[in-house]
């Protein structure tokens, strides 16, 4: 295969040029015949890796599948996702892992790299079995959704984690200062009555997580990142050399507490959507490189499970279709150069995971996503290829998205209205 | 034979209303009121219509009051409580409420403890939709009479200052209370302890001080609000003693208020916490008249939400 006349854009080569990409046996090579995909005027990128979803199987399969879910990561020209092991039962065993990895092998359309729990059950009270779900395969692990409270576990956790070279991904959120707060606790959780959901309570959790990640000299990641003065802390730590990472979420750097205004349920997401000046330093923070990565959180709910009073809904929305379009308004408005952007979604997950992923390189995988980066699209809920409705984003206009998504010399996806 | 400046099948809250529009309110309240001042009670305004009060959190007063106002218009009523709805069996209120729909039903009173529960219900339901409290956010008609009783007794509203004694944070009454008063002009003081009256409230126009004597000295209208620690979380404050010591309006504060300054209260009292026994029942206390013209109010809402043809 040939991808002809595209803008290659590798940030792991430093390659921003046009040129071809040539793909044989599932492989990045320098030269092969066969298929040609015009790619003039559109930008070829590493497969984009999202390391932030909730493919819910198994075990809640009428949200999602990771058939479905897998479908929606292609569309949105991610190659691969990283799902998270808050399933039913949870991924806190090599059994279920393996299942997953089974799954995914049959029904996914993409690469899926699972992880596995901190703690058994997510509980937080006692280690999951940590060696044995890296031997299953899993490529970090975390107890997303919760947050593991105690800081000796969570000091064990990531000393322990160290020994398999797994970074811990953390949910950041002391469950004292949160306690039943729904939405952000500002002007807009006064005004709406609702119970306010303190950003102190995100950072207090990232502040910990640092003490910890210089404490055993290991990886702690903070997830779906929301708060101004969390942006700070990391900024800070590490500047001096400390193992953290961050990654943010397209809906807390697009849109503010504002939304909840109607009480839409489609608004309400943990991390909850924050004022302007904290959107604003996620901004400063992906700007600088504080903040690494991007990642949909992609959490599937169903349509009655949403449908409730606002204070019964479940947190979370889908991401996967809006992701890259909501992204490249960064760039837009020039707050990223595409390069960095892209590097966003390939070079530093893959890096932070041990993923041998996210490069043209010669012999690399090959993953290749392709982007129409102006192409101007209405999104339409009702053609997702998730199994769950719940976007904010229903009838927004975006710009920009992936035209094709090729995993292992496949294409998985190709626009085909365009 | 609806006033021209009332547009709203529904009430969510004072939030969506104008100053004229709650003026309307007011005045067809004054209307309904002196109807209650009758031999015969009743008037054949919602001859016909069916009212439902949903109330899926406990409440004996408002409950009550719609209840009455409804009858008083000749509308047919039907109570739903907690214990006799189909929520232990499961059902979602979306559906509860379609089934009450489907019953053609033209008015559903809705008490909820969550916030918003009103407006979701607004968005699927061809029915008015009247807010008798949603959790922390809303308790429009509270807002409502105590607007009326207040101009009653002092004529007006705009420029008068009025304080709001208790816990703000988590109350719909004083919610409404400050959309209201704040649209009408008036000065508005919320005073209580530092955890429950926090500092973002001045950002809605009013004072916020923790301080009992700055908030009672010039005010006109002293409004307590009902203190609950068990409701709360228990951090919030120390003890109901400390907060009667601190913030409740005894004998001796009552002495330092203005000589006609109205003690109102949206009930139900705790003699001896938020208000002293005797300054609940003093002259200047007009907490059963904010009662009787709750009825008056409720009427009025009725009336001009399900009352004739509606745009929104």
């Amino acid at each position: 295969m040939r991808i002809r006349g595209g803008r290659v854009i590798d940030p792991a080569n430093g390659i921003d040029e046009i040129r071809d990409v040539f793909i044989d046996a599932g492989k990045i090579v320098e030269a092969a015949e066969g298929e040609v995909i015009d790619a003039t005027g559109k930008i070829v990128a590493p497969g984009l890796i999202d390391m932030h979803v909730h493919l819910r199987e198994p075990g809640r399969t009428d949200k999602e599948t990771i058939e479905t879910g897998t479908r929606c990561a292609a569309r949105g020209g991610f190659t691969s996702v990283v799902c998270m092991p808050n399933t039913q039962p949870p991924a806190d065993n090599a059994g279920t892992i393996a299942l997953i990895r089974q799954r995914s092998e049959a029904a996914g359309c993409v690469n899926v790299f699972p992880t596995g729990a901190i703690s058994k059950e997510l509980k937080g009270e006692e280690l999951a079995p940590i060696g044995s779900l890296k031997r299953a395969g899993v490529v970090a692990i975390t107890d997303d959704g919760h947050c593991v409270q105690n800081n000796e576990l969570m000091r064990r956790a990531v000393e322990y984690a160290r020994m398999f070279e797994l970074p811990v991904l953390d949910h950041c959120q002391d469950y004292n200062l949160v306690a039943d707060g729904v939405v952000n606790e500002g002007y807009w959780s006064a005004a709406l009555g609702l119970r306010g959901w303190p950003a102190s309570g995100e950072d207090v959790i990232v502040a910990r997580n640092i003490l910890l990640a210089e404490l055993t000299d290991w990886h702690v990641h903070c997830q779906h990142v929301s708060s101004a003065r969390s942006v700070e802390l990391i900024r800070e730590a590490k500047a001096r050399g400390v193992k953290i990472s961050a990654e943010a979420c397209p809906h807390h750097f697009t849109l503010t507490e504002e939304c909840l205004k109607t009480y839409d349920t489609n608004f309400k997401m943990n991390p909850p959507l924050r004022a302007a000046r904290d959107r604003e330093a996620l901004l400063a923070g992906l700007a600088d490189g504080t903040i690494e990565i991007i990642a949909s959180d992609h959490a599937p709910h169903c349509a009655y499970e949403k449908e409730v009073e606002f204070d019964l809904a479940p947190f979370g929305i889908i991401g996967l279709e809006t992701e890259l379009a909501l992204s490249l308004e960064l760039v837009r408005q020039k707050i990223l150069a595409l390069p960095q952007l892209i590097e966003k979604f390939t070079v530093h997950p893959a890096r932070l995971l041990r993923l041998n992923k996210g490069t043209l390189g010669t012999g690399a995988d090959a993953d290749v996503t392709i982007i129409d980066p102006d192409a101007e699209w209405t999104y339409d809920i009702t053609r997702s290829a998730s199994r769950s409705r719940n976007s904010p984003f229903h009838g927004w206009t975006l710009r920009g998205k992936a035209v094709t998504t090729i995993v292992a010399g496949t294409v998985v996806w190709k626009e085909t209205t365009a | 034979m609806n006033p021209p400046a009332w547009k709203h099948k529904h009430l969510l809250g004072i939030q969506e209303l104008s100053p004229d529009e709650i003026n309307v309110v007011l005045d067809t309240a004054a209307a309904f009121k002196e109807v209650g001042e009758r031999p015969i009670k009743k008037v054949p305004s919602l001859r016909g219509k069916t009212m439902v009060n949903l109330f899926i959190e406990p409440s004996t007063r408002t409950r009550t009051s719609f209840e009455l106002a409804a009858k008083r218009l000749s509308a047919d009523v039907i109570n739903i409580n907690t214990q006799a709805s189909s929520f232990a069996k499961g059902e979602t209120l979306k559906d509860t409420a379609l089934n009450l729909q489907a019953l053609n039903a033209d008015i559903i009173v809705i008490r909820h403890s969550a916030a918003g529960t009103p407006h979701f219900l607004s968005r699927f339901l061809r029915a008015s939709v009247i807010n008798a409290g949603d959790g922390a956010h809303e308790h429009p008609t509270q807002a409502l009479l105590d607007a009326f009783t207040i101009r009653e007794k002092k004529g007006r509203i705009a420029g008068l200052n009025v304080t709001i004694l208790g816990d703000i944070l988590y109350s719909r009454v004083a919610r409404s209370n400050i959309w209201l008063l704040t649209k009408l002009g008036a000065n508005v003081t919320l005073a209580g302890p530092s955890t429950l009256v926090p500092r973002v409230f001045e950002q809605f126009g009013c004072r916020v001080t923790h301080d009992i004597e700055v908030a009672i000295r010039d005010a006109d209208v002293i409004n307590l609000l009902r203190i609950q620690h068990k409701r709360q979380r228990k951090t919030m404050f120390p003890s109901i003693g400390e907060y009667a010591a601190m913030f409740g309006l005894n004998k001796e504060r009552f002495a330092r208020t203005k000589p006609d300054a109205l003690i109102m209260h949206p009930g139900p009292i705790n003699r001896g916490v938020e208000i002293d026994s005797d300054v609940a029942d003093c002259s200047r206390s007009v907490i059963l008249e904010q009662v009787t013209n709750g009825l008056a109010v409720r009427m009025a809402v009725l009336f001009l939400c399900a009352g004739g043809k509606h745009e929104d």
